[in-house]
């Protein structure tokens, strides 16, 4: 990163470089046979680190394990297990 | 043209003739009065700026972030506890390297309550990241107050214009107030190097993680040594045009003297009355006076004080526990010097307090003493206090 007068950014979308995903303690997985592709996940992620689609797809390298998506979804699709095991 | 003015109308003055764009500043003692001949300069008309009133010290300098962010010159003033109060921002002023002018009216702090002059306020504040310069006199105000913005938006750095309160804040002298015309010549437009703009976003004050927050205040460290030089600079240019040069320090009759008086801002003055009364006396007694705290000017005073037998570092301020701040600064000046004149502090004028001549007398005594025995028994003294404290319950 280049390091300007005052840490001043000047280009947008940089918080791409950091990749959050190193923080996670539990992990969101998907169930295929339950995902019904309605995206409602994708909509509460906060990071937002998961893909519409049939099944939904989750972005690793960016997600946080934060369990919004599991808690949201309607049809208990996605299970939060923690990092290292499953 | 010459006018009569109190410290506070110099200041006001200045920062009208400087044409800033944005002020905003919480009243307190004794600055109140450059707060209210801006908001009267901005009400009739006399000068085309905002001024955003607020309800504190602590909004006052965020409110001046903020439109010193938009690329705006900003302009502030406090004292003592406003000061404090600002203390939070302060330090984000300058990491954002925004360039704002503020003028300090020295002023004690509680408690106990005080609302007279000493210069522990902005001597508390010395590590915040700000230029700190400090004024003898009305004029010296007038003058440094142009000249901080052109230091503050060179280097991005903000600066802090200090002068004593109600000693000069309140008091009339005579001013060489310059035209329009000439400051306007010696002071361009400000051109910032980012500016928050809807059209072009970019993010200002982010999150510095340990990766990367020590090179910004390196960088700050970097740009607070090249204000030294751009000190002289410009104050070099401020005489060429207006007739009054200014340095980082000033020399009074030190050249050839064994005993030299430290001293910052109105202090000065007195005490070079008596350096005259000593020099005619034939008695080599000089002053040097420092202008510039921070940046500090650690080369400048190595040459103006090495020759020297013993320095008597007189001030208004002192960091309980240890000793007053110009004498801890000096003395590390000459940590790695092979020749060190011997050094005294004397702690005087707190919270109002006059210094009279009795007392900056004592002071020359007590160096002259130390530099005919070569030995300090007692580096940190305390002039013109009511009684003997010593042995009373502390």
């Amino acid at each position: 990163m280049k390091l300007t007068v005052g840490a001043v950014i000047t280009e947008s979308g940089n918080a791409a470089q950091n990749r959050t995903g190193s923080w996670r303690t539990f992990r969101p997985v998907v169930d295929a046979k339950k995902c019904t592709g309605c995206g409602l996940c994708s909509i509460y992620c906060p990071e937002p680190a998961i893909s519409k689609g049939k099944p939904a797809k989750i972005n690793y390298d960016y997600c946080k394990g934060c369990g919004i998506c599991a808690n949201e979804c309607p049809f208990k699709a996605i299970i939060m297990i923690p990092e290292g095991k499953g | 043209m010459k006018q009569n003015l109190m410290g506070n109308e110099a200041s006001a003055i200045a920062a009208k003739l400087a044409r800033v764009n944005v002020i905003s500043a919480y009243p307190i003692t004794p600055q109140t009065i450059i707060v209210e001949r801006l908001s009267e300069f901005v009400a009739n008309g006399e000068l085309d700026a905002e001024f955003i009133k607020v309800e504190s010290e602590h909004s006052a300098l965020s409110a001046c972030v903020g439109a010193a962010a938009t690329g705006a010159r900003t302009f502030t003033a406090t004292s003592s506890q406003g000061l404090m109060l600002m203390s939070e921002i302060l330090f984000v002023a300058s990491g954002m390297r925004l360039p704002i002018v503020m003028a300090n009216a020295n002023r004690a702090l509680s408690a106990p309550l005080s609302i007279w002059c000493d210069q522990q306020d902005s001597i508390t504040v010395r590590d915040s990241g700000w230029v700190q310069l400090y004024c003898e006199n009305n004029q010296e105000i007038l003058d440094t107050t142009i000249q901080a913005f052109r230091v503050a938006e060179s280097l991005s750095l903000p600066v802090m214009v200090c002068f004593d309160g109600f000693i000069l804040s309140h008091t009339t002298e005579p001013v060489d107030v310059p035209k329009q015309r000439e400051v306007d010549k010696f002071l361009p437009p400000y051109k910032p190097r980012y500016v928050l703009d809807p059209k072009k976003p970019v993010t200002m004050g982010p999150m510095g993680v340990p990766e990367y927050y020590e090179e910004f205040k390196c960088m700050q460290q970097e740009a607070m040594r090249a204000a030294k030089e751009k000190l002289v600079k410009v104050g070099n240019e401020f005489g060429r045009k207006f007739g009054r040069r200014y340095k980082l320090i000033e020399s009074y009759y030190s050249d050839d003297a064994d005993i030299i008086l430290l001293t910052m801002g109105s202090l000065s003055s007195s005490a070079k009355e008596l350096v005259d009364r000593y020099r005619a006396r034939g008695e080599k007694v000089g002053l040097v006076k420092v202008r510039s705290f921070r940046p500090f000017p650690v080369r400048e005073l190595i040459d103006a004080l090495g020759h020297a037998k013993a320095v008597a570092v007189l001030e208004k301020d002192i960091s309980l526990g240890s000793a007053g701040a110009l004498f801890i600064d000096t003395a590390a000046t000459f940590i790695n010097v092979e020749k060190s004149p011997l050094m005294l502090n004397f702690i005087c004028g707190l919270g109002g307090r006059d210094v009279e001549a009795l007392q900056i007398k004592e002071a020359i005594r007590v160096a002259a003493r130390a530099a005919e025995s070569g030995e300090v028994r007692k580096a940190v003294r305390w002039l013109g206090l009511r009684e003997k404290l010593v042995g009373l319950s502390v």
